[in-house]
């Protein structure tokens, strides 16, 4: 069976993400808090800072200092996750810094730190993209100095269909070539990559070309996260 | 907390005051329950009890009976002081007050035989179903065990059992039309003592401003928990304020509850 032909299961076509919905200032404690659904997942994000970098040894006198936490809520998948950290979500917190850093205008808080935490409440698939989008949001709304927001989309290949924002059922097909999962971040405006893995196979021409299907697809999603910023504003709500 | 706002909320107290608009000393911030907040979890919920905010979810699993109850599932309650919530509470594993916030749920939902042990037996000595009780905090503003207990209850109420296959191996994903067999509705209720008058639903800085709490776990006409909290202490009086409190208290939340589905 070719993918191509069929399409795919919910109908979509392969260049188009799930619905989005994203708020921001949901959390009253937080500097910046956001809630994003891609589909099925949803995720909560809270950052607090700019605040005094601690522990001590970790200040850089320069920079700002990142701290960032990706949390699987127990039940938000169908076979129970284990509370609490894990390797897995140790190093997703790691890329996620690594991308959300290129946008944040680090060496205008020196001595300082922020804590962005993302709490992934409902999982189908696509969680750490969707865990970006409000991060970055959620950076915004705490009023961070931002080269730009930053989107994120996972783009692929299921069987022989190059597509962008995979759900789980489509990352756990099988036949043919099965699924290929390649989640991006993308600023949009410096028109560079800031986040990218890879789990599957495919070849060097499909790989270039989904990036960049992704990266179409992170330019629509950027304009919504845009819209949700000003959004807030003008309906004249005051900040908290 | 600064001295002023603690000195402040005392000031108050003295006339059965507090800090924030006109509400009374027994009286609950305004409660919001929203059912299903995560589709893949037997059941959720989430809870705003004014600005503090949990959610909670169940899942079941097959486990062993305990050899002393070997025709009894089990209850696992456990949350965390999740640093999402709280500027102050540190990111890593449960700290003491969190470990004593889940076992306080714990006992309540466990002592007062909320959900039917004994229907969740499948084969005694061998297989029983395990319910796992996780509750998030997502922001604190005080009163974060009769929050995490309420959605604990909600989420409880509205799970539903997994489907198993043939070999008696869960289905991930679907279920059956049972529901796990919740059959009462305990609920805790926790006083702050603050000078020496009583609060319910104290938010953060009254709190910080009491040296004393009593948490009261009722469901109909029995206390099932209690829990005395922090370094001051109560009269025999003062437990009996909090007992009648608690028992209306426990009615109006109730109520919320039950009109949840």
């Amino acid at each position: 069976m070719s993918y191509k032909k069929s399409g795919r299961f919910d109908k979509r076509k392969p260049d188009e993400t799930r619905p989005m919905e994203m708020s921001i200032g949901v959390l009253p404690n937080c500097q910046g808090s956001s809630r994003v659904k891609v589909g099925d997942t949803i995720v909560i994000a809270g950052v607090y800072g700019p605040k005094k970098a601690r522990p001590k040894h970790e200040e850089e006198k320069d920079r700002l200092l990142i701290k960032c936490y990706y949390d699987l809520v127990s039940f938000s998948v169908t076979d129970r996750a284990r509370p609490g950290p894990s390797r897995r979500s140790t190093e997703l917190g790691l890329v996620i810094k690594n991308a959300l850093e290129r946008s944040i205008f680090v060496e205008k808080y020196p001595r300082s730190m922020i804590e962005i935490f993302m709490e992934i409440v409902q999982a189908d698939a696509g969680s750490r993209c969707a865990a970006i989008i409000a991060a970055s949001l959620a950076l915004a709304d705490a009023g961070i100095e931002m080269r730009g927001l930053m989107p994120a989309v996972a783009c692929g290949k299921i069987d022989d269909l190059i597509c962008v924002d995979l759900t789980k059922a489509e990352e756990d097909v099988h036949e043919g070539g099965g699924a290929t999962d390649i989640p991006i971040a993308y600023l949009p405006s410096h028109d560079e990559i800031t986040l990218l893995q890879l789990d599957g196979k495919i070849s060097k021409e499909d790989l270039i070309e989904a990036i960049k299907m992704g990266t179409v697809a992170c330019k629509k999603i950027h304009n919504q996260m845009k819209e949700t910023i000003a959004g807030k504003y003008e309906k004249g709500e005051m900040k908290k | 907390m600064n001295e002023d706002s603690k000195k402040f909320i005392l000031e108050l107290a003295k006339d059965n005051k507090r800090n924030y608009g006109s509400r009374g000393l027994d009286d609950f911030r305004n409660l919001i329950i929203e059912a299903n907040v995560s589709k893949n979890a037997e059941g959720s919920a989430k809870v705003m009890l004014g600005k503090t905010i949990v959610i909670a979810g169940v899942k079941m699993e097959i486990g062993t009976p305990y050899p002393d109850t070997p025709n009894q599932g089990n209850l696992i309650c456990s949350g965390e002081m999740n640093a999402i919530a709280d500027n102050e509470f540190e990111p890593g594993r449960p700290g003491e007050d969190a470990i004593e916030l889940s076992r306080v749920v714990d006992r309540g939902i466990r002592e007062s035989g909320a959900i039917d042990f004994e229907k969740l037996c499948i084969a005694p000595g061998e297989k029983a179903w395990n319910v796992l009780v996780d509750f998030y905090i997502l922001n604190n503003d005080g009163n974060l065990i009769d929050a995490c207990g309420i959605a604990a209850i909600a989420a409880l109420k509205l799970a539903r059992m997994p489907k198993v296959d043939e070999e008696g191996k869960i289905i991930h994903g679907e279920w059956s039309e049972q529901k796990v067999p919740f059959i009462k509705t305990p609920i805790p209720t926790t006083f702050f003592k603050i000078g020496d008058k009583i609060f319910a639903d104290a938010d953060k800085e009254e709190q910080e401003a009491s040296e004393a709490r009593l948490t009261v776990t009722t469901s109909s006409n029995e206390i099932n928990a209690l829990q005395k909290g922090g370094s001051g202490a109560f009269t025999i009086k003062e437990i009996e304020e909090c007992l009648a409190k608690s028992f209306k208290i426990k009615d109006k939340i109730v109520d919320v509850i039950s009109k949840i589905k």
